[in-house]
């Protein structure tokens, strides 16, 4: 019975030891693994601000935002009317326009293909938008895929008009 | 004591070691026979590979985000402490852990000096650690340029400029040290580089260290041969791995003071400056693990000599299995060599403590004084002492003083130290 | 194991006491009441509020605090200013970005996630402006002085008149704690020379204390959370040392049967 016991009370020890000691080696790993996201300075660029009151219609200005690319287009009459006639079940991922694009004259999205993460070249492809050479994907004048690989519709980033002639993204 | 002898399983384990017995050298390691006599002072060797380990890990982190360039590793060190996640957090052990790593490494080799670990037949164990020991303070010295501070840019002119005291070709050891004609951006970024090599080198030499401890076994506080294994021996594992696991926490303890609440009382406020070319800060010190040797280098009056004697201080040291002549390992059976151990011991601290303060006056002629002493004691009384020595009598085995009860009053102690768990 | 802990102590006692004989010096500081200080010490919000103000008022027109940014001052661990505080206080500041599409410099109110804002162009314009003597950046001005914090207390109210004997050129003043006792900074701080938005009456001691403060917080800004992860981790160290001593007992308990 005694015997029993003791052996009992050993097990406990061992066990308390071991788990303490699991928990204590986790909880110090964390500091070595959470140094590789990003710093207090990187989260602290979230926002920029881009003044496009110089491009006119049809043009597009890329700019950088966390990193990345950021493609601004002034689009078209034709364009929009061309991104609207779509109907939604020709597309790999059905998306509005107006969905894409608040305000109808400017489309801003991250220029970044949704495959593997290439840059899409403008006013390529066969549906007038953008083309990634990379690997042949083919984009509308609502950055929506239409051929090729990639999965999605290149994204929107949260962004918002300050006003008439600047736009904040992030 | 090989009651758990491991023997691979399954179909793919007994194919895997017969190509490599890695698994079957965990029995080695396992079942490897310890004197059962070790006393406290014998964890140091796992809390040095504890070090050597954290130094690693959270010196691989700090290169993610250091920068080795002179106009930026300040800026980066600042960045790692400010905004990098727990960038202040590996930082501070890092920079401490070196310090706790020396703290380990001055016990290990006093350990080694006071139980005659260094003596046949354990010769090469002591010479790959010296080797290990210089290594260290190389990486030690060129991690601590990297902040780009004040001490570092001064303190790298300072010791770089040693080399200049050799004939003829000094000065141009110098400039190619350097990469240009003083300390500058090629150099730091040399020093990078050679300071992230070092603690490879370093893992490498434990091997050996270890591998060649493992052939005559553990030293012991008797200092006598024992039988492996024998009722002498405990396997190490569990015993010997769970009396160092312990050592190593209350270690760590003293280690999380330092990092937690005063991480930056073993370094120097002059490194929170970032390096000037053009002032040179009132007081250059190296880090305390250094003072001893900088006391030496500074109490001879010429420079090449100075220079001479601080390498000779650490390079005598090889020479220590020869130069010390007693045929009995444990000072604890060698009353007269006890007391002279113990006069180094003061004597290091005391020259620890001038290389610490101006050289000048008082101070000089003390670190003049433990200088030559430091050297009485490794080439005049130690090889006098073994010849003259009366040593008391030695047991017959570790487990002797115990069973048959005291000797003398000397192994009583030992008995008391390994019972006292 | 008693024996060891005894020698392991006296090692540890005899590093201590080098680093503090190593550390002493010539004129004893005056200290004050720090709340950072020791294993709990946290700061105090509206010193450290009051410090910034000090900072930007009297120190920030030479001083720089190059490796700060305005979004520290809304961060945790610090003066804790609201985000919308913070987002003001960096809006009233200029600061020079660019190139613009024209190809031009520019200024622009602060942001956030700007450093704060720099009294200099560089080092050669601050040392013209001011007599030759560059005012050193702040940042980590605590860390990088013997004595920190309670020695830039001093040097801030260790302003006399020289003794009989010294003499001084124009543009260098005596003070008792400065290393060599001079200094080509004017005394900064006097009586009611800040308004404190909060009735603190601002006295020079008072002002000292904050801006001193602030310093400290500027220089370890994780300060408050290395206290805290510190303790946790020391408590938690001693936990596990008592449970593997008693492991280690058990475990050896077999031999000593055995022997």
């Amino acid at each position: 019975m005694s015997d029993q016991k003791k052996v009992k009370r050993r097990d406990f020890i061992f066990t308390a030891s071991t788990v303490v000691g699991v928990v204590g080696v986790g909880a110090a790993a964390w500091p070595l693994i959470d140094q590789m996201n990003p710093d207090a300075s990187v989260k602290a660029l979230a926002t920029t601000e881009v003044d496009v009151s110089s491009v006119q219609p049809g043009q597009s200005i890329t700019v950088l935002w966390r990193g990345k690319p950021v493609f601004i287009k002034r689009r078209t009459e034709n364009e929009i009317i061309e991104a609207k006639s779509v109907s939604l079940n020709e597309l790999k991922d059905p998306q509005k326009d107006e969905d894409r694009a608040t305000n109808p004259e400017w489309l801003v999205m991250l220029g970044v293909c949704t495959h593997l993460g290439c840059v899409p070249l403008a006013d390529k492809g066969d549906y007038n938008g953008w083309f990634c050479p990379c690997h042949g994907s083919h984009y509308d004048t609502s950055g929506r895929i239409r051929k090729g690989p990639a999965p999605t519709n290149l994204e929107i980033p949260k962004y918002k008009f300050v006003n008439s002639k600047t736009i904040m993204i992030g | 004591m090989s009651e758990h002898e491991y023997q691979p399983k399954s179909k793919f384990g007994k194919w895997f070691n017969d190509r490599l017995p890695l698994l079957t050298l965990t029995n080695h390691l396992t079942d490897y026979p310890t004197p059962k006599n070790l006393n406290y002072w014998w964890t140091f060797g796992g809390i040095l590979t504890f070090c050597l380990i954290t130094q690693i890990i959270t010196g691989l982190v700090l290169a993610m985000h250091y920068i080795a360039h002179a106009d930026m590793a300040f800026n980066s060190v600042e960045h790692i402490m400010r905004d990098v996640n727990y960038g202040w957090l590996i930082r501070y052990i890092h920079a401490n852990g070196a310090s706790m790593f020396f703290l380990a490494v001055y016990i290990h080799i006093f350990r080694s000096l006071f139980y005659g670990s260094y003596k046949s037949p354990r010769e090469i164990i002591w010479i790959l650690g010296i080797i290990i020991y210089v290594l260290m303070m190389a990486a030690a010295f060129m991690g601590y340029v990297l902040p780009w501070g004040q001490m570092s840019f001064w303190g790298a002119t300072v010791i770089t400029n040693l080399f200049s005291a050799i004939p003829l070709v000094g000065e141009g050891i110098v400039t190619w040290l350097w990469g240009g004609y003083s300390v500058d951006n090629p150099t730091l970024t040399r020093f990078f580089t050679l300071h992230y090599l070092i603690p490879f080198l370093i893992l490498g030499l434990v091997v050996l260290h270890i591998w060649a401890l493992h052939i005559p076994g553990n030293n012991n506080p008797v200092g006598i041969d024992i039988k492996k294994p024998s009722k002498d021996t405990v396997s190490f594992h569990p015993y010997i791995v769970i009396k160092d696991l312990f050592a190593l926490l209350i270690f760590t303890i003293l280690f999380a003071a330092f990092v937690f609440y005063s991480p930056n009382v073993l370094g120097h406020a002059d490194n929170y400056i970032e390096a000037n070319p053009m002032v040179t800060p009132a007081h250059i010190v190296p880090e305390w693990y250094l003072l001893p040797f900088y006391a030496i280098l500074r109490s001879v009056p010429d420079k090449l000599m100075g220079v001479i004697a601080m390498l000779s201080a650490i390079f005598i040291l090889v020479a220590l299995p020869w130069l010390d002549t007693s045929k009995v390992r444990s000072a604890v059976f060698r009353p007269l060599y006890k007391q002279f151990y113990w006069i180094l011991v003061a004597d290091v601290l005391i020259l620890g403590y001038v290389g610490a303060m101006p050289a000048e006056g008082l101070y000089l002629l003390i670190a003049r004084i433990g200088t030559a002493y430091y050297f009485a004691h490794f080439l005049i009384i130690l090889p006098i002492l073994g010849k003259i020595e009366k040593t008391t009598p030695l047991p017959l085995s570790i487990t002797e003083p115990i069973l048959g009860g005291a000797l003398n009053a000397e192994p009583a102690r030992s008995k008391e130290n390994s019972q006292n768990l | 194991m008693l024996k060891f802990v005894k020698y392991f102590s006296l090692i540890f006692f005899l590093i201590s006491c080098n680093i503090v004989s190593s550390a002493e010096n010539a004129e004893k500081l005056l200290k004050t009441d720090w709340t950072f200080k020791g294993p709990f010490g946290k700061f105090d919000r509206a010193s450290l509020q009051r410090g910034y103000q000090v900072y930007q008022e009297v120190c920030a027109s030479c001083h720089s605090l190059k490796y700060m940014s305005y979004r520290n001052l809304s961060e945790e661990g610090g003066p804790e200013f609201s985000v919308q505080e913070a987002k003001a206080i960096a809006a009233n500041f200029e600061i020079p970005d660019g190139p613009n599409s024209d190809g031009e410099m520019f200024t622009r109110p602060g942001r956030l996630s700007d450093k704060f804002a720099m009294p200099y162009a560089n080092e050669q314009e601050a040392k013209v402006a001011n007599g030759g003597a560059y005012p050193p950046d702040m940042s980590v001005l605590v860390k990088a002085r013997k004595g920190g914090v309670d020695y830039i207390y001093s040097v801030l109210l260790g302003y006399e008149e020289p003794p009989q004997g010294i003499k001084l050129d124009d543009g260098v003043y005596y003070n008792k704690y400065m290393y060599g006792n001079k200094i080509k900074m004017p005394a900064p701080l006097s009586d009611g020379l800040v308004e404190y938005a909060d009735g603190t009456s601002a006295t020079e001691k008072q002002m000292a204390k904050d801006v001193v403060s602030f310093l400290m917080w500027t220089a370890e800004p994780h300060l408050e959370q290395r206290h805290k992860i510190g303790f946790r981790a020391i408590v938690y160290l001693i936990i596990l040392s008592i449970l593997v001593y008693f492991s280690m007992k058990k475990i050896w308990s077999r031999i000593e049967t055995e022997v």
